[in-house]
């Protein structure tokens, strides 16, 4: 939630088509270190797809993106990295995924240690000190043996959380990371996320969790038909939008965000 | 005519020819391991190229697969036999050229098992193995294949219990299977009836543990 100032993520005039279909239409974003960046705007907006462009889980089809001090111009094939140097370029970036994507066949606590033991090739024993400590963090101390499906959903979301961390990552994504729990474990998987904001991680929220926007975002990006409409201090897009469309998405969730502002 | 009433069974002439029997069961029994071994390599290696993104690899290997899918077992085992080492113009060992057209057809089989192990695998667990910065090599060793395999097992013992009853078809080109013994038994016997009768009696006895096996291996991996 503070800023140093340092650019850690610069994203200019990104585009992403499939086929004829634009998804992502020139979108520009800059996250300074420590910075908490929430992405909202109906489903179908491309906002998912902005996300995973950033650790080119999708190809951009044009734009610039630089995330330290790899930086990446998508009219130039040669520069987009491939193979092994891709796989490093992702290492450097975390990931949530909305249907969380443990592996089943490992635990809770060789989820955390597969990054680490697997793409760093850490010692097993260094991994699993790293492993435990990032699970009693996200509160599950008590369930490092168990499997992921074995874990309830806030859970196995929690496990996921740490899995990415123990990456040491530059920036963290989240990509609607809550959308697929049920109501009464929303709470604790964004309990997590709001001490790893408070910790000074750097983070790029996609939800639909607007009390999460106005409470942790330092920067809101609302987005439509692949195009920014409203970008700013969360306040100022939340409270008071200039654009019409983004008035008329936030008044479905009007109540919601003025539920804890008494 | 044979009356059923009439005829009177002796088993004890045609069980007689033990060392014949032995023989001919250590056969089938070898070709239906080397070929399935056989098979399963060239699965794997097809499975895997058909990963591959370029249509210049994948296309030769679906047509591979379609051609032994769709062309009788029997017709391919005679063509290898009798029509490739003119193709070549080379000179292949009987025995190896026997066990050609099996070990492709059951190849073609394994290739379709081990893609389809691997693509059931859900598109989560690539992209999170990705997320986390694993190469190609990385997440299919440590993420993809430890749970594919689990997957494959089923599938692939069934195709080997077909496999061990197809290497019956090895009669047509004289092997001497546990199938082609029996006809030597019975041009020797005349006991076409005992003989054809011990004949299928010794696949069951093979195959029915195995399916047995192969039914609680599919339980267990339903778990």
């Amino acid at each position: 939630m503070t800023s140093s100032g340092e650019v850690m993520v610069k994203v200019e005039g990104l585009r992403k088509s499939y086929g004829t279909v634009e998804a992502v239409r020139g979108v520009s974003l800059e996250v300074d270190r420590g910075q908490v960046v929430v992405v909202i705007g109906p489903s179908g907006c491309g906002k998912s797809t902005f996300l995973r462009c950033i650790n080119l889980l999708e190809e951009p089809s044009a734009g610039t993106l630089q995330v330290g001090d790899r930086r990446i111009d998508f009219s130039d094939k040669r520069s987009t990295p491939r193979g092994r140097d891709l796989a490093r370029f992702r290492a450097r970036i975390g990931m949530v995924f909305q249907q969380f994507d443990l592996f089943p066949h490992m635990t809770a606590l060789q989820n955390v240690m597969s990054g680490p033991v697997i793409v760093k090739k850490m010692a097993k024993s260094e991994a699993e000190t790293v492993a435990r400590d990032l699970l009693a963090k996200v509160g599950l101390s008590t369930f490092t043996d168990r499997f992921p499906r074995n874990l309830s959903g806030g859970q196995q979301q929690r496990v996921a959380i740490a899995r990415a961390m123990a990456m040491a990552p530059e920036i963290m994504l989240f990509d609607e990371v809550t959308s697929a729990l049920d109501p009464e474990l929303v709470g604790e998987v964004l309990d997590v996320m709001k001490q790893l904001a408070t910790d000074g991680t750097t983070m790029i929220v996609v939800t639909h969790e607007m009390a999460f926007a106005r409470d942790v975002a330092d920067q809101v990006l609302v987005m439509d038909a692949g195009q920014v409409v409203e970008q700013g201090r969360a306040e100022e897009v939340l409270l008071r939008p200039t654009n019409p469309r983004t008035a008329s998405f936030l008044a479905r969730f009007h109540s919601t965000i003025g539920e804890r502002n008494a | 005519m044979i009356l059923a009433a009439a005829y009177k069974w002796d088993f004890g002439l045609v069980l007689s020819y033990t060392h014949l029997w032995a023989k001919g069961l250590g056969v089938t029994l070898a070709y239906s391991v080397g070929t399935v071994v056989g098979g399963m390599i060239i699965g794997v290696i097809c499975g895997l190229l058909l990963l591959v993104r370029s249509r210049w690899v994948t296309l030769p290997v679906h047509y591979y697969v379609e051609i032994f899918r769709c062309t009788p077992l029997l017709v391919q085992i005679v063509w290898f036999y009798y029509a490739l080492p003119i193709v070549l113009q080379v000179e292949l060992p009987d025995w190896f050229a026997a066990g050609l057209g099996l070990t492709l057809y059951m190849g073609a089989f394994a290739t379709e098992i081990f893609r389809g192990g691997i693509i059931s695998i859900d598109k989560g667990q690539w992209q999170a193995s990705r997320a986390l910065g694993m190469t190609g090599g990385e997440l299919m060793r440590h993420i993809i294949l430890p749970q594919a395999t689990k997957r494959m097992i089923p599938p692939f013992v069934n195709q080997s219990i077909i496999q061990l009853k197809n290497t019956s078809l090895l009669y047509v080109v004289a092997i001497p299977d546990l199938m082609y013994t029996g006809s030597i038994i019975v041009s020797d016997t005349f006991r076409p009836l005992e003989v054809y009768t011990s004949v299928a009696i010794a696949y069951f006895v093979i195959l029915y543990p195995l399916t047995l096996w192969a039914a609680r291996l599919e339980a267990r991996v339903d778990q």
